[in-house]
């Protein structure tokens, strides 16, 4: 498995880590029984040179009582929220009701994959990473849970695996004392889907409140959208440059 | 005049019934860990809000109050405070044991302990833990070489003052490396801010100040030898004022995050309705851990009053480690502010104060970090010859055997 990763200083040495730990990508458990980790064989789409995927969600178009982003999510990855608060969510459903006007509206958050992710400065393994296309992941063989991770993402996006874990997906490797979240359906990227699960799902409802692409591909939708109509980053005033954008909040 | 001399603590019931107890608060903590590695972090009270609990309060106290202990010997031997000498040595013990009873914390709560090795050969350096491990391991090391100069005899006070004052240097790298975590957490309103370090040296001051006047009460109750009383009264003065310069960063810390408007809801929350974490401030820090202790170090005739000074290392520790709750968890119950301007609510408590309940687990695995440094320190008494053997006020000032 080939994961490119950019030139910066920090970059480096997860890009020798991951020279060194290609043999890790898949693990073999048990004769016959192979983990695949970070969605196994790419495709030459899915490690399109210069790629930035992001993701652009139209808070106008989204319901409040839709929530068929979190479901496709939870199906594709195999983590369940049962309403415990030791329960993974990788992506959540969020009211908002602005307190000047009382204005409401609804949208779905999750990793919103920095440009310069908090978690990845912060992980001191080097399992918090950031591929070259942009996918913040967390390499679940070298995450030891010291969660630090989680205190410094900006958006809670990350959970802790707080139990033994069931009916794993092939694509998705998860354990328990690991921290997980959104990777962006990284596995249907590199086998060439061009989409993820929770836009799948959401234009299957018609809602369309989610663009899945290349923001770096003028020609792409999600570029003409951005370039087109404003939207706008969550805590922008952290300057982390995210990978996913809103409009209509 | 006499020199002063060290000797092992001898083989009495008081001695080794302290041992024991320290070993079986150490059990206690290693059979909560066995279950919780069981059966995974959900049979603790930490959850995805609160992702650091009890544990890494203990685990942070006691990395602090290890850099603040060693201050003890820095006194005397970069500072050349000659009642301070004596105790150099347990000092260097007490520090080493402390910072491994808060690393075994904080280890044994990682969510995968058994891979600890990998944070030993896969270094991210932008990551202020990977730098804290190389702090934190490099602090035993340059601990153990001034330690060695301390129990050489006829050490060249060269060496000795060189490997002193490197090792102070390294305490204060190493706490500013610890109030780095909580400090450079851009998107939680409770921490982001740089008074984070020097507000943890100041604490490490004064709770190392304080553990070490309690563990030298309880050398000195359980064995014949003596807490001489220029060195108490020394050590109750100095404890004051590092209660009052560890207060000082507190109050600018609030004052400034009141001044900032984006602030001002956490600081309204924090000091008035928080809940328990406004109880814990007030009764806990303010009053327990800052105000009543200098009360009772700052009263006159403080040399005659000796249970008064050990009840105000006490509080001090109490009210350090109510301190470090307030930040550690209530900072993490905060919401965070994703959405400036908007009310929000979601599955995954956006919004809302987060609850934390902890779990007996939790306070054995504490308490086992404090048991085990007491337990390592107390070995080192029982077997290396750190404590002062023939001090009394009238030896305090003695040439030391290194001199």
């Amino acid at each position: 498995m080939i994961i490119p990763t950019t030139e910066k200083g920090a970059e480096i040495s997860r890009r020798d880590l991951l020279k060194k730990g290609g043999a890790m990508a898949t693990v073999t458990l048990a004769p016959g029984v192979t983990l695949m980790a970070f969605g196994g064989q790419a495709s030459a789409d899915g490690l399109k040179k210069g790629a930035r995927w992001g993701l652009l969600i139209d808070a106008g178009k989204c319901p409040e009582d839709c929530s068929a982003c979190v479901t496709a999510c939870s199906n594709e990855h195999g983590w369940k929220n049962n309403g415990l608060d030791t329960d993974p969510q990788w992506i959540r459903k969020v009211t908002l009701r602005e307190k000047a006007t009382g204005r409401e509206n609804s949208l779905p958050v999750m990793c919103q994959h920095c440009d310069e992710p908090p978690c990845v400065d912060v992980c001191p393994t080097g399992a918090s990473m950031k591929r070259a296309d942009g996918i913040v992941l967390v390499n679940r063989h070298i995450c030891i849970g010291c969660r630090y991770c989680m205190m410094a993402c900006p958006f809670k996006a990350r959970s802790f695996v707080a139990e033994e874990v069931t009916d794993q997906r092939t694509t998705t490797p998860r354990g328990n004392g690991t921290v997980e979240a959104c990777n962006m359906c990284v596995h249907k990227i590199d086998r060439g889907d061009g989409t993820t699960a929770c836009v799948e799902a959401c234009q299957a409802t018609g809602n369309n409140a989610m663009i899945f692409g290349d923001l770096n591909d003028p020609e792409s939708d999600i570029a003409k959208a951005v370039s087109t109509y404003a939207s706008m980053e969550l805590r922008a005033d952290l300057g982390l440059g995210l990978g996913v954008r809103y409009q209509n909040v | 005049m006499e020199k002063v001399t060290y000797r092992e603590l001898r083989s009495t019931p008081k001695v080794w019934g302290f041992l024991i107890l320290c070993a079986a608060f150490v059990a206690a903590a290693g059979l909560s860990v066995l279950y919780i590695e069981a059966h995974g972090h959900i049979v603790t009270g930490m959850n995805n809000q609160i992702v650091w609990g009890l544990p890494h309060v203990f685990a942070i106290f006691l990395i602090i109050a290890a850099s603040g202990a060693l201050n003890v010997s820095s006194i005397g031997s970069v500072f050349g405070k000659k009642p301070y000498k004596p105790v150099a040595r347990l000092a260097n013990v007490l520090a080493v044991a402390l910072l491994m009873g808060g690393l075994a914390v904080l280890v044994l709560d990682l969510g995968r302990p058994d891979r600890l090795v990998m944070a030993m050969y896969t270094y991210n350096f932008t990551s202020i833990f990977a730098w804290n491990i190389l702090l934190y391991t490099g602090f035993m090391g340059v601990v153990a070489i001034y330690l060695y100069t301390l129990m050489t005899r006829g050490m060249d006070p060269r060496f000795l003052k060189a490997a002193a004052l490197l090792a102070f240097v390294w305490r204060l790298v190493l706490t500013t490396g610890t109030g780095s975590i909580f400090g450079w957490l851009v998107a939680r309103t409770p921490y982001d801010s740089a008074i984070m370090p020097p507000m943890f040296i100041a604490m490490s001051f004064s709770f190392g100040m304080a553990m070490f006047m309690l563990v030298m009460s309880l050398t000195t109750a359980i064995t014949n030898r003596v807490y001489t009383t220029e060195l108490r009264v020394r050590q109750a003065r100095l404890l004051g004022v590092f209660v009052a310069a560890a207060m000082y960063f507190v109050i600018a810390h609030h004052l400034s995050n009141m001044y900032l408007a984006k602030k001002s809801a956490y600081e309204s929350w924090i000091l008035l309705g928080g809940g328990i974490y406004t109880k814990l401030f007030w009764i806990g820090q303010v009053l327990i851990g800052g105000i009543i202790p200098m009360l009772l170090l700052f009263q006159p005739r403080i040399e005659a009053k000796r249970g008064a000074v050990l009840l105000a290392a006490l509080l001090v520790v109490l009210g350090g480690l109510a301190q470090v709750y307030v930040i550690v968890v209530g900072g993490q119950a905060y919401p965070l502010d994703i959405f400036p301007g908007f009310e929000v609510s979601s599955s995954f408590n956006d919004g809302v104060i987060n609850s934390y309940t902890p779990t007996l687990l939790e306070l054995a695995l504490g308490f086992g970090g404090i048991a085990l440094a007491l337990l390592i320190t107390g070995l080192g008494m029982k077997f290396l010859r750190i404590v002062p053997d023939n001090l009394t006020d009238d030896t305090a000032n003695a040439p030391m055997p290194a001199e």
